[in-house]
């Protein structure tokens, strides 16, 4: 049996979760097929098919899946589910909205948000946000899957694979896209950049997050935020970093005016060098910092950028 | 219009949930139990779109064992009209949980079924897309914002990246996010009277839904934990380290 794999991307740019959640796919040690769905992915299928591992790329390019909507896509994976004993996808918003309904129609059972592969019938995820580390083994014959991305490396690439047309068209039932507000920023995706530099309640405000511009323009880095400082209003919750928003795994994370709350900690905890600055030397986010300054911020990042 | 709501009992969002000493599973003993938070804005959620005049009825429904009705009381205290507790002891997963709420669906034919994204003790996010599927209904999955109209409604959704509205033909199934709305306390009184509030209950296996286990649970274990670090004198010494130490700059 074969492993399929469903691409993510948006505006025809394949997201690096997808090479991730290959490179999970790998450790089943099966051929590898990806699907990539959309509207002109030509070139998206492409950067798939160049991808180590993949077999081949089977390629929907039709306005219906302009929008990878949850009621055609899972129509379209069911239809392609035979040859496949594992199916995954990254577990991005996009992922996490069509595979439950994929598994449903199946009949089958979903593991969410895996962060190892131990077998090819059992994996590790994360329970009650990140503090418990649940080892669980499906017992269905086809496995359903998505994949915590930031858990997993990127693939290498390779000479690109075959990518074959599949010429499926339906319509996403009952539902109708209307539009898409693009979060405006210059800045890298939260789940895709080296550097964040992320702001909780300690920051007092939305208007006090300005201050992190001119670091995170030089260190190429992404803002993030608490999901304090979005409950407070002070930024828009596709900022918020936790188990309810973003999971992330940066070179570098730094969090300014956190306390470190479990569920926040759940979001960054797997990133590769924590720094924290806060007031107060209690904070729990001390506890999971590598580098921590017991500082105003309101001192601090001013002097932070200048340094930079 | 009839809203239902499927609510879930969790561990309290305050507490912090420990692994049992042989690695079995989580303990949850003598640990304060709450309405999952996503279920919470659910319910927040339904009982607005009612007080608007858009909908004559909100039905909460919860699976488990008797404490469940703990939950299903707090949600009629903040306002859902009635409840149903579909009763078992068995530990679900969440494509039984979506077929037994779709059994219930099919008695309380809501036009609306408003769910949490996810519940803070499995972390599955699975419920709502499975129960759209089983019922062949749209979904709205992850909504910040929810607007019904005649015959649709219209969902915003918390995508990577941005927002998506979607328009959804009712009857439609929609999940929480945490932006949707800010969820009410339940007065004094209103607890009260929800004491009074119907509350039927229905034996799981009347449903006629097999509900053996598909995932084994092979172990569950503390994570990695991280070491604290060290505390720096000042911004120079931080950025030394950075440089210098961790070379992530």
């Amino acid at each position: 049996m074969k492993t399929l794999i469903i691409a993510d991307h948006e505006y025809g740019v394949l997201k690096p979760e997808t090479s991730k959640t290959i490179n999970a796919a790998v450790k089943l040690g099966q051929d590898i097929d990806v699907l990539v769905a959309g509207f002109n992915v030509s070139e998206t299928a492409a950067a798939a098919a160049s991808i180590a591992g993949v077999n081949q790329v089977v390629l929907v390019d039709t306005a219906s899946f302009e929008h990878q909507q949850a009621e055609n896509m899972a129509d379209l994976v069911v239809s392609l589910s035979a040859d496949y004993s594992h199916i995954l996808a990254s577990a991005t918003t996009t992922g996490k909205n069509f595979m439950p309904r994929v598994a449903a129609l199946l009949d089958k059972n979903q593991i969410s948000e895996i962060i190892a592969v131990v077998d090819a019938d059992t994996f590790k995820r994360p329970i009650y946000a990140g503090n418990a580390i649940a080892t669980v083994k499906s017992l269905e014959d086809k496995k359903l899957i998505t994949v915590r991305a930031s858990a997993f490396d990127l693939q290498d690439t390779q000479t690109a694979a075959n990518i074959v047309n599949n010429d499926t068209s339906n319509a996403a039932t009952g539902s109708v896209f209307v539009s898409k507000e693009q979060a405006e920023s210059e800045r890298p995706e939260l789940t895709a950049a080296p550097v964040i530099v992320s702001g909780g309640r300690g920051m007092q405000n939305g208007e006090n997050f300005k201050l992190f511009e001119g670091i995170a323009d030089k260190l190429g880095a992404a803002i993030g935020a608490s999901r304090a400082a979005v409950d407070a209003g002070f930024v828009p919750n596709d900022m918020q970093v936790g188990q309810t928003g973003k999971i992330v795994a940066p070179n570098l994370y730094i969090a300014v005016g956190i306390s470190g709350a479990i569920q926040h900690l759940a979001g960054m905890k797997d990133s590769k060098v924590i720094v924290a600055i806060n007031k107060d030397p209690d904070a729990p986010i001390f506890q999971v910092a590598d580098y921590g300054l017991v500082a105003d911020l309101f001192d601090i990042l001013p002097e932070l950028e200048a340094a930079l | 219009m009839k809203i239902l709501v499927p609510i879930k009992r969790v561990i309290d969002y305050n507490v912090k949930a420990r692994v049992k000493a042989d690695q079995t599973d989580v303990d949850l003993a003598n640990v304060k139990m709450a309405l999952n938070p996503f279920c919470e804005i659910a319910v927040e959620e339904a009982i607005r779109i009612k007080e608007a005049g858009k909908a004559e009825e909100v039905i909460v429904v919860s699976i488990g064992t008797k404490a469940v009705q703990e939950q299903l009381r707090t949600a009629l205290a903040l306002g859902a009209d009635r409840a149903i507790h579909v009763e078992t002891d068995a530990k679900l997963e969440s494509l039984q949980i979506a077929k037994l709420l779709n059994k219930v669906l099919e008695q309380e034919p809501a036009e609306l079924v408003i769910l949490g994204k996810q519940a803070i003790d499995s972390d599955n996010n699975q419920t709502g897309q499975m129960l759209a599927a089983l019922s062949n209904r749209p979904q709205g999955t992850f909504a910040s914002k929810v607007e019904l109209a005649d015959g649709t409604v219209n969902v915003t959704r918390e995508v990577d990246g941005g927002l998506q509205t979607v328009a959804l033909n009712l009857p439609a199934i929609v999940t929480t996010d945490l932006r949707l709305n800010e969820p009410r306390y339940a007065s004094l009184p209103n607890i009260m009277k929800a004491k009074r509030k119907p509350l039927a209950v229905i034996p799981a296996d009347s449903l006629d839904v097999d509900l053996t286990p598909r995932i084994e649970l092979v172990k569950v274990e503390e994570p990695a934990t991280r070491e604290a670090g060290i505390i720096v004198d000042d911004v120079a010494q931080l950025i030394e380290k950075l440089k210098n130490e961790a070379k992530v700059i």
